[in-house]
């Protein structure tokens, strides 16, 4: 690498470049856009040379939007309440549940274990509709259609898998002597869990918690198929709102910069851990 | 005992979904339609049949699920090794823009169709004047059936080539250094060790990336419904929108139930085949081989 000429470093440096502008372009354009009237975003060529307005962000957090035709009301701040309730209370559930399950089936080789944790694998890998068509119709038998605790539920199906296998992964390469240490000291199976097992195994519990929140606050088809306007979180909401009438491509705009903010700055913190999460496990990063 | 306890939950959780599952599996043989719950009836796989032998649909469908698999993986792929390669040595500017990259990758799919299909808009989107400014008048992306799946695949791409970039980068970066350092000493052209060291060294990581990607592109749904909702016309009814719209607008649930049948099938063999790959990739991290 040290005989690199310059002729390949500006090429190199070129093809990065490119590269930059490829991903970057579409979120900055967003970015200002969020910041724009329509009179600035409709004139020919575009600019990026503007006085920018929080008209539209005022819009959305207030929920009324002003056109010519009147004053009209957007849940777009009722859409991100819900995502935030979704995912956090899906993911909480998710850990309570997947956690001391991942803890199991990395300690105890049981007679159904490498099937049931390859089964909730293979969830992972399957086709959503297929579950969720014929649970629209169980879930209006249970009374559960279009409400919190039923979405909450499906999640599920997004958060476990998810959790148990990195999880599972992280108390797998913890050595158990010092678990066997503790219990031989007296302690009890619970408080050798809680004391021992939890706190090594807690940035793997974290960085799991943090994808896993990624994952269902991203989610789209669940909510599509199951939660009707006041239930759906903004990935679902954002939708609707652009064929709503009178609404201004800013307000778009800052609605979608609204709704991915949570996600990047979340993945900008756990990025050390995005290479194991998003790969189960299967590739060290 | 305290294991089954532990592990109870997930169990239900895998019970909750199986009831589902095979109850899909019962639709798919049955002469099912919401509008007429009265002729509902057992019908011998005839769902099945049609795909076979009178559904050109069906047949549009599967061209285009494949397709749509095929193209987004095979650039996603080449993209993502090449980005990887030129962000493969450790410095402050590669290690800041690989997680800048990263960012795509964390918006919602569905949101990020959004953003494009506000770039895309031929009144006022960014991209429709930069294509007019390059003589490309009249270029209507998604809006029109012969560029709708370009579009599509342009997302796709922007959306999970870091996915692929960032396997194998970190692929990259924890290959050993003595057979490369080896090969200079020895002065191996630079292309011989790439064919020959680098990409067979990569492999595992490779097949990771392309099996995880190939399960969800060949799935793909929030991009396309966000974008065109399978259209126009049925240009990009791929499986997982094609059963939605037959389930929710034709309510036929029996050919939606055996559409999700053939694409669980076609992906239960792939997982097959990805499951086994990265159980053994798994063990080798480990040390255990």
């Amino acid at each position: 690498m040290e005989t690199t000429s310059t002729l390949e470093k500006s090429l190199r440096f070129l093809a990065l470049s490119l590269v930059v502008i490829f991903f970057m372009f579409p979120i900055f354009w967003i970015f200002l856009m969020s910041f724009q009237t329509n009179e600035t975003i409709l004139q020919i060529p575009p600019s990026i040379v503007f006085t920018p307005t929080l008209s539209n962000y005022a819009a959305l957090i207030t929920g009324k939007l002003t056109t010519s035709a009147g004053t009209l009301d957007i849940a777009f701040m009722r859409n991100l309440g819900n995502s935030v309730f979704l995912s956090v209370t899906s993911v909480a559930l998710s850990l309570v549940l997947g956690v001391p399950a991942a803890y199991a089936f990395a300690r105890h080789k049981f007679r159904g274990s490498e099937d049931i944790a390859f089964t909730l694998l293979s969830f992972r890998f399957a086709p959503p509709l297929l579950v969720l068509l014929p649970l629209t119709q169980y879930f209006q038998w249970l009374g559960l259609s279009d409400t919190y605790v039923g979405l909450i539920w499906v999640y599920q199906l997004i958060c476990l898998p998810l959790i148990l296998w990195i999880v599972r992964g992280y108390f797998e390469d913890i050595s158990a002597d010092v678990e066997y240490a503790y219990r031989i000291a007296g302690h009890s199976w619970f408080a050798t869990f809680r004391k021992i097992a939890l706190p090594l195994a807690g940035p793997g519990i974290a960085a799991a918690g943090l994808l896993a929140f990624i994952f269902a606050w991203n989610n789209f088809v669940f909510a599509l198929v199951l939660a009707s306007a006041d239930k759906q979180p903004v990935t679902v909401g954002a939708l609707a709102f652009v064929t709503s009438s009178g609404i201004q491509y800013g307000q778009i705009a800052s609605a979608i910069v609204l709704s991915v903010t949570p996600t990047l700055a979340l993945a900008l913190y756990a990025q050390r851990y995005l290479v194991e999460g998003l790969s189960l496990g299967a590739v060290k990063g | 005992m305290l294991p089954y306890v532990l592990s109870l939950p997930a169990l239900l959780v895998c019970i909750g979904i199986l009831i589902p599952f095979v109850t899909a599996v019962i639709y798919s043989f049955q002469r099912y339609r919401l509008s007429q719950p009265w002729s509902r009836q057992f019908n011998w796989g005839e769902n099945y049949y049609n795909f076979l032998f009178n559904d050109p649909g069906f047949w549009n469908t599967l061209k285009i699920s494949l397709l749509y698999a095929g193209i987004t993986v095979t650039l996603e792929l080449l993209l993502g090794l090449g980005i990887a390669l030129l962000l493969q040595k450790r410095s402050r500017v590669n290690n800041f823009i690989s997680i800048m990259l990263l960012l795509p990758l964390m918006i919602a799919p569905a949101l990020a169709a959004l953003m494009w299909k506000l770039m895309t808009n031929p009144g006022f989107g960014i991209l429709s004047y930069l294509a007019s400014s390059i003589g490309l008048h009249d270029f209507r992306w998604a809006s029109s059936p012969d560029t709708a799946l370009l579009t599509v695949v342009l997302v796709d791409i922007w959306v999970y080539t870091p996915f692929i970039m960032i396997l194998l980068l970190a692929g990259l970066r924890s290959l050993p250094t003595q057979p490369f350092e080896a090969a200079a000493l020895d002065g191996v052209p630079r292309t011989f060790v790439f064919f020959r060291i680098t990409l067979p060294m990569l492999t595992p990581y490779i097949l990771t990336a392309t099996l995880f990607r190939l399960l969800d592109s060949i799935q793909q749904f929030d991009i396309i419904y966000a974008m065109t909702q399978g259209g126009p016309g049925n240009a990009l009814t791929v499986f997982q929108v094609e059963a939605y719209l037959n389930f929710f607008q034709s309510t036929n649930v029996g050919r939606s139930a055996a559409l999700m049948v053939i694409l669980w099938a076609i992906t239960y063999l792939l997982s097959n085949i990805f499951i086994k790959n990265w159980l053994r990739l798994r063990e080798r991290a480990r040390g255990e081989v």
